[in-house]
């Protein structure tokens, strides 16, 4: 075993030393006209826009980034899982509940595989799901407003990592556990986690009109790790497929007791069946904990809700919904192609890939021509499924997207490399270098049934010396390669925030004309919003103090008050009157401990405040609004626990 | 004859896009206002060119002390204009419902023109004074408060027509479909003048 693998590196070695050398001889030659050439092909010049979007994951940021393509440049950070105190995300009192969990409140999460709603297989703009791979969790972003909406929690999960793939018509968004772990949840030893350990793959039904997400079932697999999945489409749009790990099922040092087997598995789940099973009543009612969590854009608040009950599904119980498909070392990505022809395992130990021909698993099922079977779950044969095998000559496959002419680009993570191939022929037709261990790359809409491939994205794991040192800890990096030609061919070098794992894109009229400028004020719904400057005032509720607060530049109406006290609770409730594009106002209170709030013209939040001593205490605006921005201001006065002031508020003695 | 009673008819009954578009228009971009702010200026009223401009622009006129523009409520020229617009529309069709039949002369033509035109000379008189009021006639209280190299106070009244800078904006001021229709219907009406004028010569 160490001999192949060692034989196979020394090959590959040799192949990439002759490939870098033709590379650097070619870029030599020619590199003044070709550099500038390169150089226009990624300028955007000032006021100009990019052509697409890039929605890139930041990782154990929690957040979700925007970027442009092929500019690379950073639009904004949409603060998704974890607490964002440039919004005031999760701080304030409108935002907290969108990070409840059965947990309770969790400040962040580690978010992975953005992935654009579909219809009839192509990107339509509407929304970007997300996971939380840590505290299992699916969030739903609008692409109208750039901001999360709604948050699901995953129950019976645990390392929400093979999500959060839709289906061709955002039917489902489905989410599989990484790690397997009992169900329920209970007291028992770790070393009987072999066969008593489950793996949910769960399908959370979308609401089309409005993206609402609600779990409409589990599906209780063996105890395997389920790495990614993608669904099937045009002719397998039914069918979702799930790459698997340590079938091994071993519960400790996994990166030796989990690559024992030559083969894992992909699992194909016919998810139409089981839907149709479960419409029919089928499947079993458990008690579960979990969290959904939905903000509305109308009164710009968030509610949380305990759900106590999830549907299960045993595979036993639906013959002929889920097969294996072997495959070898381990598979990391599992992606299927535009067609839907070929499900693609990348053995993230192997040198090869392997492709899976879904007309063939169809036959093979037909012909009821098993290896066996995993827990009552039939294992196909691997030859009576293969399409193919790319023989890559690099080494740790990982993730492939495509480019709507017939080629495949996989990212090689140990070779540090894309690999350009042929659907059908399988041959290598090009190779370039990434900077440093790409993970995943993004072709935008290369996940669909029709990619814009003009543009592909390498994300890179290690970044070392491409940037300006920054000491030990440095953002990722990624490259821009153009993939219009026949070689693909290096742009641009950008650093990303946290750690992008998948990242979603799609041209720029998709979602341009459907951004949002403003809220408007006579559609806020918000219970302590007020719609005029002379609606605002300060109540008092026992140890609650509300204060209704506008802004419109340059001030805050009221902007003098008295007659709050030590201990009391200090709500500001603030309502941006602006209608005009681009004019956040920011609140912030010295001494408070939460962060500030940005709030976005005709938009309501609501920033708490405990004083804690006694005197007069300024505030101020926070976003630069205007000339006068540095009279915005105001004071609180704070007044003993025990004194009788009357409150009072004013503006301009008014 | 037939023709230019035709032509008084189909120029004067023009005043009537008055009601439905806007006469003039008056834009202001700025280097943060790539979008521009534009008020159009109907003949009863007011309006933004997107939905919250006129509430922007009195947002950013308060810096400087200016009044917020006028409802239709604040001025009688939005009562009094739709009045006259719609009188002298029916007069216009009756004369040339009269010269098309021959009842009178086309005189009557470039009386009604003549008529037209002072009074719309008087409008934009008016309009000019109140530009001039309400680019002049500021708070004293202002936040700015800008004077000209010469000392005397900064006006901001935006040009009655054309373009003119004023502090970071540039005020664009020009006529629109409903000013437009006006000035070719009045065009008009001089055109059926003298074709009735010819048609009568040529007739005697």
């Amino acid at each position: 075993m160490k001999t192949k693998i060692s034989l196979i590196n020394t090959l590959f070695l040799s192949s990439l030393a002759m490939l870098m050398s033709c590379g650097q001889s070619g870029d030599s030659g020619s590199s003044g006209a070709l550099g500038s050439s390169i150089a226009e092909k990624v300028y955007v010049a000032p006021g100009e826009r990019d052509e697409q979007y890039a929605f890139l994951s930041g990782g154990y940021s929690g957040n979700l980034t925007v970027y442009g393509l092929p500019s690379g440049r950073l639009f904004k950070e949409i603060p998704v899982f974890s607490q964002f105190p440039t919004s005031g995300y999760g701080y304030s009192e409108e935002t907290k509940p969108m990070l409840n969990t059965s947990f309770g409140f969790i400040p962040w999460d580690d978010l992975h595989h953005p992935d654009i709603s579909q219809t009839n297989g192509e990107l339509d703009g509407r929304w970007v799901f997300a996971n939380g791979n840590n505290t299992p969790r699916i969030a739903r972003i609008s692409l109208t407003t750039f901001e999360t909406e709604e948050i699901i929690e995953v129950p019976n999960s645990a390392g929400n990592h093979s999500s959060s793939f839709i289906t061709e018509n955002t039917e489902y968004v489905v989410a599989g556990t990484r790690f397997s772990v009992p169900v329920p949840q209970k007291d028992m030893p770790i070393k009987d986690y072999k066969s008593n350990f489950k793996g949910a793959l769960t399908f959370i039904a979308v609401d089309q009109q409005h993206g609402h997400m609600d779990i409409k079932f589990q599906l209780m697999m063996p105890g395997f790790n389920y790495d990614l999945s993608h669904p099937g489409r045009g002719k397998s749009h039914g069918w979702f497929f799930f790459s698997t790990y340590n079938t091994e099922e071993a519960n400790t040092l996994l990166e030796v007791n989990a690559s024992q087997n030559d083969k894992d598995f992909i699992a194909a789940v016919n998810w139409k069946k089981i839907e149709q099973y479960v419409n029919n009543g089928g499947g079993t009612k458990m008690a579960a904990k979990y969290a959904h969590n939905v903000y509305d854009e109308s009164t710009h608040t968030a509610t949380s809700t305990i759900k106590e009950e999830v549907l299960t599904v045993n595979p036993a119980d639906v013959p002929g919904a889920i097969y294996f498909l072997p495959t070898p070392k381990s598979p990391h990505g599992c992606d299927v192609d535009p067609n839907g022809d070929y499900i693609i395992g990348a053995g993230k130990l192997s040198a090869n890939i392997t492709v899976h021909s879904f007309d063939k698993m169809l036959a093979a099922i037909k012909g009821q021509k098993f290896d066996g079977d995993a827990y009552g779950i039939p294992i196909l044969n691997y030859d009576d499924v293969l399409a193919g095998s790319v023989q890559s000559g690099g080494l740790g496959p990982l993730h492939t997207e495509f480019d709507g002419r017939g080629n495949a680009y996989t990212t090689f993570f140990i070779s540090s490399e894309v690999v350009k191939w042929k659907l059908g022929t399988w041959e290598v037709v090009d190779r370039k270098p990434t900077y440093y261990s790409v993970g995943h790359l993004m072709i935008p809409g290369g996940n669909s049934r029709k990619p814009h491939g003009k543009y592909l994205v390498a994300m890179n794991k290690i970044t070392k010396d491409r940037y300006l040192p920054t000491g030990p800890e440095m953002e990722h990096s990624a490259q821009i390669y153009d993939i219009s030609g026949e070689k693909m061919e290096l742009l641009y070098d950008f650093p990303t925030h946290g750690e992008p794992h998948y990242a979603a894109g799609c041209n720029a009229e998709l979602l341009v004309n459907n951004s949002k400028k403003i809220y408007r004020l006579d559609e806020n719904k918000h219970p302590y919003g007020i719609t005029r400057p002379s609606e605002a005032r300060v109540e008092r509720k026992g140890k609650e103090v509300h204060i209704y607060m506008a802004t419109i530049r340059s001030h805050f109406t009221p902007d003098n008050i008295e007659g709050v006290k030590v201990g009391d609770k200090v709500y500001f409730h603030i309502t941006n009157h602006e209608q005009d594009f681009d004019v956040p106002h920011g609140f912030s209170m010295i001494g408070q401990g939460t962060s500030e709030i940005l709030i976005m013209p005709g938009q309501t939040k609501t920033s708490l405040w405990e004083p804690k001593r006694v005197g007069v205490w300024p505030f101020y605006c926070t976003d630069f609004c205007s000339a006068l921005h540095q009279e915005m201001q105001g004071y609180v006065r704070v007044s003993p626990a025990n004194s009788n002031i009357e409150l009072s508020w004013s503006l301009d003695d008014e | 004859m037939k023709n230019a009673g035709i032509l008084m008819i189909l120029g004067s009954a023009m005043l009537v896009g008055l009601f439905f578009f806007p006469m003039w228009n008056i834009r202001l971009g700025a280097p943060q206002y790539p979008e521009p702010l534009g008020i159009d200026i109907h003949v009863n009223g007011l309006r933004g060119e997107s939905e919250f401009d006129i509430q922007n622009i009195d947002g950013l006129n308060h810096y400087i002390g200016m009044k917020t523009l006028p409802k239709p409520e604040d001025m009688w020229e939005f009562s009094v204009f739709p009045k006259v617009v719609a009188a002298m529309a029916l007069i216009g069709i009756v004369i040339g419902i009269l010269g098309m039949f021959q009842k009178i002369s086309p005189i009557w033509f470039i009386v009604w023109f003549v008529l037209m035109s002072i009074l719309g000379a008087l409008g934009i008189y008016d309009f000019n004074l109140w530009l001039v009021s309400y680019g002049s006639d500021l708070d004293p209280n202002a936040i700015l408060k800008l004077v000209n190299p010469d000392g005397t106070p900064m006006q901001y009244n935006p040009p009655l027509i054309g373009h003119k800078k004023l502090l970071n904006f540039d005020a664009f001021s020009y006529p629109r479909t409903g000013g437009i229709l006006m000035g070719v219907g009045m065009l008009l009406t001089l055109v059926a003048y003298f074709l009735g004028r010819k048609s009568q010569v040529t007739t005697k």
